[in-house]
This record gives C-alpha cells, structure tokens and sequence, in this order.
C-alpha cells in the first residue's frame, strides 16, 4: 500500500516538476537567446518577465481551436497527444537523484527503474516521430507533409547513429539500465572513456530535438512552422511543451550517460550513509541538484547552439548523418571493443 | 584533410566563443542596447524631425506672418493657414494647423518660411486615437 502512494506522489511531483521546468525552459531560452543578441528578452512579465510562461500558457489556453476542414480529424487530434506523451513518459527512467530516505523508506530517485530504460527512451523517441510526421500529414497542408517528411528522414538517419554511439557506453557498463550506467560512472565519467559517442550523442541528440541546427522540419523561412502550421490553441502548446519536455529530456540522458548523472566528481556519494536525518536529507538532495545542475549546462548548451548556428541544408544534414557520424559511430564502437580486449577500458 | 576537418572544427568553437562572449558581456559587464522605452527615453538630436514649433521673436510675439509659403511647399498638404490683420496692420495667422497624420517630417516648411517662424521640435510620441485629435490648430504648436 504504502509502495503504491510513494509512487503515485513520486509520478505527480516528477510531472509536476517536468511541466513547470518545460515552462521555465522557454523563459529561459528567451532569455538567453536575447542577452546573445545584446537585448533583455522577457522583461515586462513580472520581474525579468519570469511570469511570461504563465501569461504565455493562459493566452494559448484561451486561442481559438481551429480543426482544419480537409484534415483528418481523428489523426490530427491524435498526433499531439503522441508527441506529448513520448515527450514526457520518456522521463519516466532517468534516474534524477540517488536514494532519499524519509521516515524508514529509502525512495529511489526516479519513476520506474526499468532494466532497459536505454530502450525505452529510443523507443519512445521513435514513436515521437509517428506524431510529428502524422501531424503534418493530417494537417493536410503541403508546408506541413514537407516539415513531417523531413522529420522522420532526419530521425531515421540520425537515431542510427544515436544508438550506435551508445554501445560504448553499454560495452563499459555491461547494463542497459540507467541506474547501473550512473553506478558505472562514480570514478570517471563516461565522457572521458567515450569522446567520440559523447559527440555524436549530442549531435545526434540536437537533432533528434529538431533543435538548431537541426530544425529542418520546422524550417520557418521555408515551411512556414513546418509540422504544426495548422495547429492553434492547446494541440499547439501540446507540441510545444513537448518539444521543450524532449529537450529536457536529453539533456537528462546526456547526463546520465555521459556526464555522470548525479555522481559528483572525484567523490563517491553513493557510499555516503549518514544515520541523522539531516544528513540523509543532504545526501538526498546534492545528487538532485548536481543533477539539475548538470542538465541545466546541457540545456544552455543547446540554447547557446541555437543562437551560434545557422541551420543545415536538407542535403548537407544527410550527408553528415550519413557520411560522418554513422562511419564514426561504428568505429567508435571497434575501438572500444578492441580496447576492452586488451583489458585498457 | 584532416587539417581542414579541424580547421572547421576550430571555426565552429570559435562561433561559440562569439556567442558566449556577447552573452556574458550583456549579463554581466554592460547593458543591452536595448531602451526599456517608457522607462528609459532617448533624447532626440538636436537637428531631429519631431513636432512642429510655432515660434516667437525676443518680445513674444508670434513670428509667423501668414504668407502660405510652407503651405504651398508642403508636399502632404497637411498645412492649413489663414491669414489676418492685427490692429497695427500687421499680416499674421488667425488659424494655422497641421494634420500631424498627413505630414511626412520633411522639413520643407521649416526651409520655406521666410521668418524662420516654424521649426521641427524633438516631441516624437505622437500617436494618438481619432483622426480629428491630430490635427494640431496653431495653440497647440505655438511655442511656450
């Protein structure tokens, strides 16, 4: 019974804490983009406009909920949903935090400890596509049909690479869990023993974003919005919240798998049991906020890309896709192979 | 080959750089170039097209002596002046008012008059919500 309530509150406080991060993320990409560009961005929404993502979510509330005539309506009410629920379920692995003990029970720090949580998220990431792409098909709306296109292609090349680049870090761990993969890491990050798949996994990962440079199909010199062009009111927040829910969501696994998750460097916060509450508390709290911290690097990162780079033609994004990143997943995969055998990693 | 792969690698971090150093710069040293306009106004050069003055000579008469120059060269046609007669004989404008929702600021009046009675002054909010409240009659544009 018990068991049951820790995991009701642990899904509501997750989900509750994901949204309120996609919202800030927003303000925050705003924000950020705008001091790149020497201007202030939000700033008349409260102080500093950190009220703009509330004032943003009540005016998308109440925007009409346009249904275009020619689309097909039950796919195109249903491709937000896809892609909102990917986004965020996705979450449901990454281990945020280690243990917290309250009151007797040591709670793991995360929503489902899944032996193939790795899996479940490009899962998941794959089935975000089948959103994005049915939306621009249902929109009935050839701006939208290209964007959706290209969305999949991308996806296609791109999650190749993706999952190739993360078998070194499976060949080191030996576990498809999240959790033993951050065990794995408390002497040395995996961004150390994995350079290479650590930069075709953030690429991969912006792409599979459809951030910058990556934003092919939402290309708005080109497509207008590319795959939501038809969407207004909450279907449009819906694919907007999950865009920022993806972006947060890699930049949770680019954590977890590369940098450590929340392992501090060169101390072992794992081993620590402290019998005081309070210590149990600390112990508790700085591998969450190491955590936040580290995804919050990760997440400026991107805004950072996004505000440095100007975006990839459709044949030169293949091109890398398939030229560069896939011939150096593998061999980033052989190199570490061989050097397992040698007993070096 | 190699060389030039990290040649565009390099020109990429260095675009990062770019980035990061105009973000730090706003953050931390110095402010946006942006004005918080309400807040914070910026005052107009001294030679700046703003709203017309109406002036007056070192006694505080009117200079202005109603001789339709900057009507006629005023290419909007936002100029409307009539003339009259004070008690000395003396020409002036007994009604004098510009559509500020026609004029286009050229300053073509200001090089018309004769007197160098008119002016383009530094006032720039002038938007405003009916028609009929831009037109500005002579009261409004005579100088203080």
């Amino acid at each position: 019974m018990i068991s049951v309530i820790i995991m009701l509150v642990k899904i509501i406080a997750v989900f509750v804490v994901l949204l309120l991060c996609v919202a800030y993320l927003t303000w925050l990409e705003r924000k950020v983009l705008g001091h790149m560009q020497v201007r202030y961005g939000p700033m008349r929404t409260g102080w500093h406009g950190l009220l703009q993502p509330i004032a943003d979510g009540i005016k998308l509330f109440f925007k009409e909920d346009i249904v275009v005539e020619s689309a097909n309506k039950v796919i195109y009410v249903l491709a937000p949903f896809i892609v909102a629920v990917c986004a965020f379920a996705s979450f449901a692995v990454v281990p945020f935090g280690n243990t917290l003990t309250l009151f007797g029970h040591t709670i793991d720090l995360r929503v489902a400890d899944v032996d193939i949580g790795i899996l479940y998220i490009f899962a998941l990431g794959s089935m975000n596509v089948y959103g994005v792409t049915l939306a621009g098909w249902a929109s009935n709306n050839k701006y939208a049909l290209m964007g959706g296109i290209r969305s999949s292609a991308q996806m296609i090349s791109y999650e190749i690479a993706m999952g190739l680049s993360v078998i070194g870090v499976l060949m080191l761990t030996g576990s498809l869990s999240l959790v033993e993969v951050v065990k794995a890491q408390s002497d040395i990050w995996f961004v150390v023993l994995q350079p290479v798949g650590f930069v075709i996994f953030l690429i991969c990962g912006i792409a599979e974003c459809n951030r910058s440079p990556f934003d092919l199909p939402e290309a708005e010199n080109e497509l207008v919005a590319g795959f939501h062009v038809e969407y207004s009111s909450m279907k449009f927040a819906l694919f907007f919240m999950a865009e920022y829910a993806h972006m947060i969501v890699m930049g949770s696994l680019i954590t977890t798998l590369f940098l450590g998750g929340w392992q501090l460097p060169f101390v072992d916060i794992g081993s620590f049991h402290p019998s005081s509450p309070a210590g149990q508390l600390a112990v508790a709290l700085i591998p969450m906020g190491v955590f936040g911290a580290k995804v919050f690097l990760c997440l400026f990162f991107f805004i950072w890309l996004r505000a440095t780079y100007p975006r990839l033609r459709y044949d030169q994004l293949m091109q890398f896709g398939w030229k560069v990143l896939f011939p150096l997943a593998l061999l980033n995969i052989v190199v570490t192979a061989v050097l397992q055998m040698v007993n070096l990693l | 080959m190699v060389g030039s792969v990290f040649k565009r690698i390099w020109a990429l971090l260095v675009g990062l750089k770019e980035t990061l150093g105009y973000f730090l710069g706003t953050t931390i040293l110095g402010k946006p170039i942006t004005q918080n306009y309400p807040e914070e106004r910026r005052t107009p050069y001294p030679r700046f097209h703003g709203l017309h003055m109406l002036l007056r000579d070192e006694e505080g008469r009117e200079k202005c002596v109603a001789c339709g120059l900057c009507a006629a060269v005023c290419p909007a046609r936002c100029i409307t002046v009539e003339a009259g007669e004070n008690e000395n004989g003396v020409k002036y404008a007994q009604h004098y008012q510009i559509d500020i929702s026609r004029c286009i600021f050229c300053g073509y009046c200001v090089e018309a008059c004769p007197v160098g009675a008119i002016l383009l002054g530094g006032d720039y909010e002038l938007a405003d919500y009916t028609r009929e409240s831009m037109i500005y009659a002579k009261e409004r544009l005579l100088q203080e």
